[in-house]
């Protein structure tokens, strides 16, 4: 089916040049795509093939099982993906909600909103990682202000720090998710939204049978793509934790690079691979639903 | 009636403005947090207070003298960014531009399968694909060498470059590149005189993706790159952690400098980042 697709265009030409055309296309058509080949040869495959081979001995992986970080790294992983994202997804539907209303605030704000996806994210996460600061980061002056007691110490507890860094990576990439599902919102047709106030539906029912349905392949979609650029977001965990305390908050994307830091590219890379069974299924799905 | 729907619609407003706060809180804070330390005096900045009492541009002086040895290379190290970015971009532009043509308009043999490539490349986590990519830049000898960065982000940032040509490309009519055709003209006139003319739009968004994927790229800059005078803007930021005894507020005013032209590209460009990109980033 796929194939006659591409077909169909070039045999509907006039037949007379269309055999000559069809050859010297092709031929021309290699020229243009060889730089992105060569790229691809060159950056892509040949590195990845390399490493694969570089983390081929089992040994490594008995090695990486009996790294305690690694077991730790892989139930972080579990749960930075599974809450961070959900609770994101669910504020961006919420919020790009809250973005169609077209109040000249609400304007506004939808322009000041997209600063934290707009700005890079090193000034802005080490500006958190100092407002947490025990001893002299504002939340802790202000909490001694307030009831004289000293405030948790953020960045030293595992769990803590694990969550902050959830914070941290929602407060960047909320803008980015919230505007997508605003454009999913304002492409539903405005009539059946008026149609189901004159029958007289509640905004929940509004949402219930106009805007999930409409929505929720897009969403679903949204939820996997963030799932897979998750995988490897390195700066919010690495920035603000370091993988500390004592390496309890590193996920799969900062222990390779510890890893590999360590000149262990080895273990770097079974890290990696190990990492496969959960990225392979969602690539694949994603791979079926945009290259139609 | 009357009241119940005046009340109903003040129950409204009140409810936005219940959202809107806490979302302009939560959105400002860590930027202002960042500005409030360039413009305090060193040891105001710790005191959480909302104003500094006495605001001084003395962090900014610093920074532009390069007075502190966090900073001796300041300048170079923008400037690095800067090469590094543009550098990307251009690399981008030319790769994607060309495979997007070559895909959607000469609709090559194997097209697909340089676009479905293209995209399990876009699908790498970008800290997975940084390890492989180290390593054989050690190989390639490129190391500490500008061209690393530049060919690593343009690696990354092509694919989706591509994907979203292509999808722009798909929309020109192919009447146009027929009736060229038949006129004689040969594909790369036809690349040269109506394809590039048409996607103006899709290239700036394209471009501008480019430019700040490189010039934000933390991972791979500091991977790359270790010189003091090779390294990038963030690498150098990066590098402020590894002291006890870092001036945080000139780290905020660098940073704050750093993160100004992104930020005012993305407003100068929102048009056409915003119809070009998010349009195409999801397609349900």
């Amino acid at each position: 089916m796929t194939a006659s697709a591409i077909d169909t265009p070039a045999r509907r030409e006039k037949p007379r040049w269309a055999g000559f055309a069809l050859s010297q296309r092709q031929s021309w058509g290699l020229l243009f795509v060889a730089p992105y080949i060569a790229m691809f040869v060159g950056f892509v495959l040949f590195p990845v093939g390399f490493s694969f081979w570089l983390a081929r001995s089992p040994r490594l992986y008995v090695e990486l099982a009996n790294d305690p970080i690694f077991l730790r790294t892989v139930i972080n992983t579990f749960v930075f993906l599974v809450v961070a994202i959900n609770v994101k997804m669910a504020l961006a539907l919420f919020l790009s909600g809250f973005f169609t209303h077209g109040r000249w605030w609400v304007k506004v704000l939808a322009v000041l909103f997209v600063l934290p996806w707009a700005v890079p994210s090193i000034p802005t996460i080490l500006s958190v990682r100092f407002m947490l600061n025990p001893e002299w980061g504002v939340i802790n002056t202000l909490i001694f202000q307030l009831t004289a007691e000293d405030g948790p110490n953020w960045l030293n507890d595992p769990t803590l720090a694990l969550s902050l860094s959830m914070l941290v990576h929602i407060w960047k990439s909320l803008p980015f998710w919230t505007l997508i599902l605003l454009a999913g919102r304002l492409a539903i047709p405005h009539e059946l939204y008026e149609a189901a106030s004159v029958d007289g539906a509640g905004a929940w029912h509004r949402f219930r049978y106009i805007t999930w349905p409409s929505m929720s392949t897009l969403y679903v979609t949204c939820t996997l793509l963030s799932m897979i650029f998750t995988v490897g977001d390195f700066n919010s965990v690495y920035l603000l934790t370091g993988g500390g305390p004592a390496d309890l908050t590193h996920v799969l994307a900062t222990l390779g690079i510890r890893y590999l830091r360590l000149d262990q590219v080895g273990l770097a890379m079974a890290s990696i691979v190990c990492a496969l069974p959960l990225i392979l299924p969602l690539v694949y799905f994603m791979m079926k639903r945009l290259s139609r | 009636m009357r009241p119940r729907k005046l009340l109903r619609n003040i129950g409204l407003e009140a409810g936005l403005l219940l959202i809107g706060i806490p979302v302009l809180l939560w959105t400002l804070i860590p930027i202002y947090h960042m500005l409030l330390f360039a413009i305090s005096p060193k040891d105001a900045a710790f005191s959480g207070q909302l104003w500094p009492a006495n605001p001084t541009l003395r962090n900014f002086e610093i920074v532009f003298a390069q007075k502190h040895h966090f900073l001796y290379h300041f300048w170079l190290q923008m400037f690095n960014s800067l090469i590094i970015s543009i550098g990307t971009a251009a690399i981008t532009l030319f790769v994607a531009t060309a495979a997007a043509f070559a895909i959607s308009r000469l609709r090559m043999k194997g097209g697909r399968l340089v676009m479905n490539l293209a995209l399990l490349t876009y699908f790498i986590p970008a800290a997975f694909l940084a390890v492989p990519m180290y390593k054989t830049m050690g190989m390639y000898g490129l190391l500490n060498n500008d061209w690393a960065l530049v060919l690593a982000m343009a690696t990354i940032a092509s694919p989706y470059a591509i994907w979203i040509l292509r999808q722009a490309s798909d929309k020109l009519p192919v009447e146009l590149d027929e009736a060229a055709m038949i006129d004689g003209a040969s594909p790369f006139q036809l690349f040269r005189m109506i394809y590039l003319p048409l996607m103006v739009p899709s290239l700036i968004a394209v471009g501008t993706y480019a430019l700040l994927l490189a010039w934000n790229e933390y991972l791979y800059a500091f991977l790359l790159l270790s010189k003091d005078t090779a390294i990038t803007l963030p690498v150098a930021l990066g590098n402020f952690l590894s002291a006890d005894d870092s001036p945080w507020e000139l780290l905020m005013t660098a940073g704050f400098l750093y993160a100004l032209p992104p930020a005012a590209i993305y407003y100068a460009f929102r048009k056409y980042m915003s119809s070009g990109l998010t349009a195409g980033a999801v397609k349900g």
